[in-house]
């Protein structure tokens, strides 16, 4: 089924070479190669190597959709089975980013039904998906198995009805906080009645009539896993769920309910419960039957409480995601604080993810927190109220994230808060030798912080930044360095339409966009967003996005 | 009525609020121009890099802050970096809650042989509450002051709160009201003369 290469001459490409290995043998050595990291060094070593592994690849991953054109994607790549695509800069997560923006995937469907019929798996995250590429989607690709769309937009249950209808093979469906306009009408329905194959089935909170006839039988054929939006009526399948892994979706998780839960928890891996507002004794009760936990994902209302109940129960804990509860409301006090953070680093020495939500906390137990669990790789902390310090002491926050990049030498992926100077960002400059992603906001004091970063983190490909007092020197500081890099953001920092220009003029291969907010004068460049493109500047701009 | 206005209730001296004191958890303010607001404008003008400078400076700059601070806390676009489809799932929870379990109050009035039940959930403020209890008992009540209370009515709302005390309905702000009141009574004006002097 995959396209042949047409045999090539043996000194085609002008030199003598050291053995005639065919190019059949190197492509079969190539195959089980699958880190696209080292596929792209696999195709640096040579010409001969170089084309082996464009034939051999089947998975090609785009981590952003403007970075490349689907043209040059399919002419290098013949044999893809498998697409994953990244759109949208990340701030357009939290509304940074208008509406129309664009990273609509139909461009990209249209040339892979000519080129790659025989696609089977379609990621897609942060690009815009509308109801009809979701038709032409199911329709175009008879061997179609595995979508996931994350923090999508533009389509509604219309579109996934579609997709139940025709994808006859589909084994993995996975929709996860996207826009999704939910018009109800029973797309589940659509799944013909004799469907069996679907192993993987992820849609939280959307509001359909849910069969759930229909879903419990598909439950019984589940060795993997779960979620499902209403659980509570699912009581019989999960006795039936002995291999339960994963489990997520749990509105309606209340203390009533969750015992129905204990049995199929055992073997539980990754535990979902960021939709669950659950208290910290509820929480205590199912983490009990939960020994073998390493992904947890909860809502702030177990509090700290909660959280040392984790610290006891979980110490096979690798992962810990707190969500605020009430994110926007700064009456409230309540949530967690530091010492539950603190707890559940002496419970759980292997943690090496953190998503952390908080209202307050200090540098002394983000200090803790590390030198009980030294291998964090992606540490995110966020003390919700912008410029906020160290509780106790007054002080800056610097100490806490010095901390973090000192004794975590693995870290590739970063997010600070509270109140910083520049002291943090020399910190990681000077530490933070693997950190690849770095998120700041209302941080930093002048254009010195953000140039530590750029001349010390030889790893950096995603730089983020809003509300910072960084300006032009420290931008175009960066000039070598964003080729190495996937993308920059700066919002309501220093920065000048004329250092955005000169930066474009002197960067040809660097896309930089502006976006200019209502009431801000000419000069200012609100929003930047530089990335490196082999394809050159986007076709499908929207007027509000000025390309430099 | 005067107590629509928030900022003639002075709602943040009666704010319960728990953290140091002295302390202001205010935001910037909605626009997302270079540091309006925000605290950092000023250490931004800062190009010497000593570190304790740049830490005094934050100091001085969070204290001026907070006497600029306004009245109604505006949030920042896209802060805390929630998604938004994590914050429209919590608030409607949130919604689907708030509308489940009314805040239901037994309402008495002097004279009146019968006590009636009001869900408080139902109403925005209290000029809404007030209307409410003038079209449910007949009666009209007088203008609002902080100061005196509903001078020259012949009838005044009143309100026991969570510590049994009792008090004119109007002097904290509508939110804290509506937590703490755990029943209504209007009474004859003459009765309530002390109360518009509770503190």
């Amino acid at each position: 089924m995959s396209s042949k290469r047409k045999k090539e001459s043996p000194e085609s490409d002008g030199s003598t070479r050291a053995s005639n290995f065919p190019d059949e043998v190197l492509e079969r050595v190539l195959g089980p190669v699958k880190s696209h990291k080292d596929r792209s060094s696999v195709s640096l070593v040579c010409k001969d190597w170089y084309n082996a592994e464009r034939w051999s690849r089947t998975h090609v991953f785009i981590g952003n959709c403007y970075s490349v054109s689907p043209e040059i994607v399919t002419r290098r790549f013949p044999n893809i089975r498998s697409v994953t695509l990244k759109g949208k800069p990340r701030f357009s997560d939290f509304n940074l980013v208008p509406p129309n923006w664009g990273a609509d995937i139909q461009n990209w469907l249209v040339l892979f039904a000519t080129k790659y019929p025989c696609l089977e798996e379609l990621r897609l995250k942060r690009m815009t998906v509308t109801d009809e590429s979701l038709e032409f989607l199911a329709l175009s690709f008879p061997n179609f198995k595995a979508l996931s769309l994350l923090s999508c937009d533009g389509f509604s249950t219309d579109g996934l009805a579609a997709i139940a209808t025709h994808c006859k093979n589909l084994v993995e469906l996975d929709i996860q906080e996207n826009d999704i306009d939910d018009k109800s009408g029973g797309w589940l329905s659509c799944f013909p009645e004799t469907f069996t194959s679907l192993e993987i089935l992820n849609f939280a909170n959307l509001n359909s009539d849910v069969n759930f006839d229909f879903l419990e039988r598909l439950i019984s054929t589940f060795s993997q896993d779960l979620t499902a939006n209403q659980c509570s009526e699912l009581e019989s399948a999960f006795n039936n769920c002995k291999n339960l892994r994963t489990l997520s979706g749990l509105w309606e998780a209340t203390a009533l309910f969750l015992p129905v839960l204990y049995p199929a928890c055992s073997n539980l891996t990754f535990l979902n419960l960021s939709y669950a507002a659950l208290q910290s004794s509820e929480l205590a009760k199912l983490l009990a039957h939960c020994p073998n936990l390493r992904r947890l994902w909860v809502l702030d209302t177990v509090e700290d409480k909660g959280l040392e109940a984790v610290g006891l129960n979980c110490p096979l804990l690798e992962e810990l995601r707190v969500f605020p509860a009430d994110p926007f409301d700064n009456e409230i006090i309540h949530g967690v604080t530091e010492s539950g953070f603190v707890a559940v680093s002496y419970g759980c020495r292997r943690l090496h993810y953190v998503l952390y939500f908080c209202r307050q906390m200090t540098n002394a137990a983000v200090a803790t927190v590390v030198q009980n669990c030294p291998d964090f790789t992606h540490f995110r902390l966020c003390i919700m109220t912008p410029h906020q310090p160290d509780y106790l002491t007054d002080e800056p926050m610097d100490e806490a994230f010095g901390a973090v990049v000192k004794t975590c030498t693995k870290l590739q992926r970063l997010a600070v808060s509270g109140l910083l100077t520049d002291l943090t960002f020399e910190y990681i400059g000077k530490y933070a030798k693997n950190l690849e992603t770095l998120s700041v906001a209302f941080a930093g004091s002048s254009d010195w912080g953000m140039r530590c970063v750029l001349d010390g983190c030889p790893k950096l490909r995603k730089l983020e930044i809003r509300d910072c007092p960084f300006g032009n020197a420290a931008l175009l500081s960066g000039l070598g360095k964003y080729e190495s890099m996937r993308s920059l953001w700066m919002s309501a920092c220093k920065v000048t339409m004329n250092a955005c220009r000169l930066l474009a003029r002197q960067m040809p291969r660097l896309n930089v966009e502006v976006m200019k907010d209502e009431e801000s004068d000419d000069s200012q460049a609100d929003k930047v967003y530089v990335y490196r493109s082999v394809s050159g500047p986007r076709r499908d701009a929207p007027p509000f996005v000025l390309t430099l | 009525m005067a107590f629509e206005r928030d900022h003639d209730l002075n709602l943040e001296a009666t704010e319960l609020r728990l953290g140091l004191p002295g302390r202001a958890e205010d935001q910037p303010t909605e626009k997302n121009t270079p540091f309006s607001g925000v605290r950092g404008s000023k250490r931004a003008l800062n190009e010497d890099d000593s570190k304790t400078k740049d830490f005094s400076n934050a100091l001085d700059t969070k204290k001026s802050d907070q006497e600029s601070v306004p009245p109604t806390k505006a949030q920042v676009v896209g802060w805390p970096p929630v998604r938004s489809y994590r914050k429209n799932c919590l608030q409607a929870k949130k919604t689907e809650s708030d509308l489940a379990s009314g805040i239901y109050v037994k309402v008495s009035m002097d004279g009146a042989p019968y006590l009636r039940k009001m869900d408080l959930k139902v109403y925005n403020g209290y000029s809404e509450l007030l209307k409410a209890l003038e079209d449910m008992f007949k009666f009209k009540v007088g203008n609002y002051s902080e100061r005196e209370g509903y001078n020259g009515s012949e009838y005044v709302p009143t309100y026991e709160d969570k510590d049994g005390d009792w008090m004119l309905v109007g002097d904290v702000p509508w939110e804290m009201f509506i937590s703490s009141c755990k029943r209504l009574r209007i009474m004859k004006g003459s009765e309530a003369r002390g109360l518009g002097c509770a503190v």
